[in-house]
């Protein structure tokens, strides 16, 4: 407790819980950002930030053609304006609106962590805006002035010219997003300054941009040459040239993107080991450690493979051996958003809020007088013999769920059978004895919050809901219960009863 | 629910019996990026920008519908099949610059109005996050109708639903958006409500999506007015049997008759506005803002009335006055939630300097207890 009151030191204003928790219990509140963020993220390294820019090279490819053959030039140049419809109509709706999405998700699933990013990251978050703006401008124009820009070459080359400048816009927008990614990951300095600079100066970042720059760009070229596939039948007299093209910039990008991978794991033990207490979790970090390094070099030898063979045998390169480049490239990435996931937690904002949406330097307070005091969306603002389960659930919605379920993915009754008493029915004194520490076994979970009587209470409804499972709604179906020590009566002004 | 103007409205109202009590939470315990009053400037300016490219994507699509349709209904109508393409036309660009630039408002009022923004969105959760899926959805039926035009010639009516189902999600979208900003203005209700649903029937949700869809065709009417107007654009290279004033005469009258129509729908809009927050001030702002209204629309009228071929003389100053009501409307939405929020906002304040004093207690106390000295305090 003495080194919980130092930790409070640290702090101005202690954070409650202000906001009504919106819960999924069957897919979970991760799996709703995962899916969107995942989807996004997909687009914009495949369909944008790597593909324009291998784009505008084909349409220049079919430029410099025009001089010599026009009739090829035209067909090159028409690959490309069939490669940009493609990259236009998929950026412009699922792109742009699962970028959206990611706002609209994390405010729903952790308001507190976005709410709090919002507030450093405003600047950052609005110049990307700005960016996002004329990148989408300029990808309108881009598209939409294609056609026209047959007319002459003169036309033609300030057309490429300008493809030229979106995939500098493109690729900005990128250089903005992982500042905020890798902040999450490891703020550096930010903790103890809060400085918009020392935000964005934190340690992950220029591994982080290194790593994913050159694999957005083997994603786009991989995509590009999996369309070249579809909309070049064979007999097309420029088919082989394009896949031999498009089979060198992966080529070209293949050892970039190998060291990037690389060094960004080379980084991860040093944000990674402070966040592991026993040495449990330290082997666990190994094994899973070192399955990236195969996940690494699997993927980089299957783009060679298949790309040197576009480059060298681009007639008998069979689709199938497109595809799979693509979903290589997929996994590796999936690893490391996998990896971002892993330094990340326990915490949300590293070292400065749990996954839970609780702050670290809150702890002490919590761990003392509960959680629930300081709730103001709850039932039971103290736990009692008579509200025990109905306090335990609100204890499991404050503690545990953002990231677990009852019933569904992640199921908190799952993972407590699992961990404590596998084959055997759960146990009171089991989860007791569990609960409290299983910070320390698992490098990932955030300490619980609360205090003896809560965690009685969590534990009754842990075991109730072991016995009689049920399906917890969130404040979106049926609304909130507003907890009397933080609520005023209606028409009445200033009678607060008495506030935390 | 205890007001009584939206009784007057929404006899859902009664249906709630025991009114609960007002939730008072705390802030986030980070400081606020920008002045107040910079992010509402920020906040205004960027929403308008914002609705109006929404307004155009939704007039867009509504009136692409109507055109292809009419287009259908009689073999002398077919060039307003033509003139369906030209308005999809437009629809591509507005559609992404209405996605892209809502991001600025958005990121906005999530800094300026967090604990009530985050608050309405989790109470409405479910909807609101069906926004993602249901606009992707329309948008690629957008573009799949946009692009199949030629294709799908000899089968009109299921070329006619790609769009319409664009629409009909269109139309249920900003009904989302309206129900969640209308509750996050009113915490009193927060206890209350089950579900978007149950939010949706507040007081003042169906006038102001009334009030909006009557905007959109009208900003829709004057926006394809400028656009079929310029030189640039040829007319009469497309079109055969229409002539431009005769079109242009269609875009004008639309955007009067929606306009006319929002001398209804707009008092019916501020009447159904619960009235703790209404004031004198607001008032004037909207009247100031209907004064340029109506001045545009003489201007229209007289357009309208005037020779044909010196239609178009007093576009500019039409839109300029409509810009005008445009602003003191969104000033007046500002002044509104500003009021609303008020005795809220100043809650959480204080609320949020309690803990700033508590926590400074308790360390204090730690100090004390470090020290020898902190008994009185502790206790």
């Amino acid at each position: 407790m003495f080194y919980n009151y130092i930790y409070l030191l640290k702090t101005e204003v202690f954070k409650a819980m202000d906001f009504p928790i919106f819960h999924l219990d069957f897919m979970g509140n991760r799996m709703l950002i995962a899916i969107i963020a995942i989807v996004h993220v997909i687009i914009n390294h495949a369909l944008a930030v790597g593909f324009i820019p291998v784009v505008t090279l084909l349409e220049y490819r079919g430029y410099r053609e025009r001089k010599i053959n026009p009739g090829a030039g035209l067909k090159w140049d028409e690959l490309a304006r069939k490669m940009m419809f493609v990259g236009f109509v998929l950026t412009t709706s699922i792109g742009a609106l699962t970028g959206v999405g990611i706002w609209f998700s994390a405010s729903l699933v952790n308001p507190d962590a976005i709410g709090s990013l919002i507030r450093v990251f405003y600047g950052a978050w609005f110049s990307e805006w700005i960016i996002f703006v004329l990148e989408i401008v300029f990808i309108m124009i881009y598209f939409l002035k294609w056609k026209k820009s047959n007319e002459s070459l003169q036309t033609k080359k300030r057309h490429i010219l300008f493809g030229a400048g979106l995939s500098v816009f493109s690729y900005c927008t990128m250089i903005i997003i992982v500042a905020i990614l890798s902040f999450m990951m490891d703020p550096g300095n930010w903790l103890s300054d809060h400085s918009f600079l020392s935000g964005v100066a934190n340690p992950l970042y220029i591994p982080q941009l290194y790593f994913r720059t050159p694999l957005a760009m083997m994603m786009g070229g991989a995509f590009a040459l999996f369309l070249t596939m579809i909309f070049l039948k064979k007999g097309n007299e420029i088919r082989e040239k394009a896949i031999s093209f498009i089979s060198l910039w992966l080529l070209i990008w293949t050892p970039v993107t190998a060291v990037g991978a690389l060094l960004y794991r080379a980084t991860i033990p040093d944000a990674m080991m402070g966040n592991l207490p026993t040495a449990i979790a330290t082997m666990a970090f190994i094994n899973w450690y070192d399955s990236l390094l195969l996940i690494i070099l699997g993927a980089v030898i299957v783009s060679v493979l298949a790309a040197l063979w576009g480059f060298l045998k681009p007639k008998k390169l069979p689709r199938a051996a497109l595809v799979i480049p693509i979903i290589v490239m997929c996994i590796l990435l999936g690893s490391f958003e996998r990896v971002r996931e892993f330094i990340r937690k326990p915490f949300v904002i590293g070292e400065y809020m749990y996954a839970n949406g609780l702050r670290v330097e809150d702890y002490p307070l919590y761990k003392k007088n509960g959680v629930l005091p300081y709730a103001t969306y709850v039932s039971t603002p103290r736990v009692t013999e008579k509200n025990k389960l109905e306090a335990g659930e609100n204890v499991f919605m404050i503690a545990c769920s953002r990231c677990h379920t009852v019933t569904g993915i992640n199921s908190v009754v799952r993972k407590f059978r699992q961990r404590t008493a596998p084959g055997e029915d759960l146990s009171e004194e089991a989860l007791k004895n569990y609960i409290p520490k299983m910070h320390k076994v698992w490098y990932y979970m955030p300490p619980f919050p609360g205090n003896e009587a809560e965690l009685d209470a969590l534990t009754a409804f842990i075991l109730q809901m072991d016995k009689n499972p049920k399906y917890i709604r969130g404040a979106q179906t049926q609304g909130v219960k507003i907890s009397p020590t933080h609520s005023r009566e209606p028409n009445v002004k200033n009678t607060d009863k008495k506030g935390s | 629910m205890y007001y009584p103007e939206s009784i007057i409205f929404f006899p859902f109202s009664l249906l709630s019996s025991a009114v609960p009590p007002i939730p008072a939470p705390g802030d986030i315990p980070l400081p606020s990026p920008l002045p107040e009053g910079v992010l509402v400037f920020l906040l205004v300016v960027s929403f308008l920008l914002h609705i109006l490219f929404v307004n155009l994507m939704l007039g867009g699509s509504i009136l692409t519908l109507w055109a292809e349709i009419k287009g259908t209904k009689n073999p002398k109508n077919k060039e307003y099949d033509l003139l369906a393409k030209e308005i999809a036309n437009t629809i591509t660009v507005n559609k992404s610059l209405a996605v892209v630039i809502g991001v600025a408002p958005l990121l906005t009022i999530n800094t300026l109005y967090t604990i009530f923004f985050y608050s309405a969105n989790a109470l409405t959760g479910t909807l609101w996050i069906s926004i993602v899926p249901l606009v992707t959805i329309a948008f690629l039926l957008l573009y799949f109708h946009k692009y199949s035009w030629e294709k799908y010639k000899d089968k009109k009516r299921f070329h006619i639903w790609i769009n319409g189902i664009a629409v009909v999600f269109f139309l249920f979208v900003p009904f989302i958006f309206l129900t969640n900003i209308n509750l996050m203005l009113f915490p009193e209700e927060w206890g209350s409500v089950k579900g978007f649903f149950s939010a949706m029937m507040l007081a003042n949700v169906f006038p102001r999506y009334l009030h909006f869809l009557c905007a959109s065709l009208a900003v829709t009417g004057l926006f394809l007015f400028w656009y079929m107007k310029r030189k640039r654009f040829p007319f009469e290279s497309k079109f055969k049997d229409f002539s431009r004033t005769e079109v242009l005469k269609k875009w004008y009258k639309l955007a009067l008759g929606a306009s006319l129509l929002q001398l209804g729908l707009g008092p019916l809009n501020f009447f159904t506005l619960p009235w703790h927050a209404v004031s004198w001030g607001l008032a004037i702002i909207f009247i100031v803002g209907i004064v340029f209204a109506l001045l545009a629309m003489f201007l229209l009228w007289r357009e309208l009335k005037g020779p044909e071929e010196k239609l178009g003389k007093w576009f500019y100053p039409v839109a300029i006055a409509l810009t005008i009501t445009v602003l003191f409307m969104g000033t007046g939405r500002h002044v509104y939630r500003a009021a609303a929020l008020k005795p809220h906002k100043e809650r959480i304040q204080q609320k949020t300097e309690d803990r700033r004093q508590k926590t400074a207690l308790l360390i204090k106390s730690f100090c004390g207890c470090f020290t020898g000295s902190g008994d009185k305090e502790r206790s």
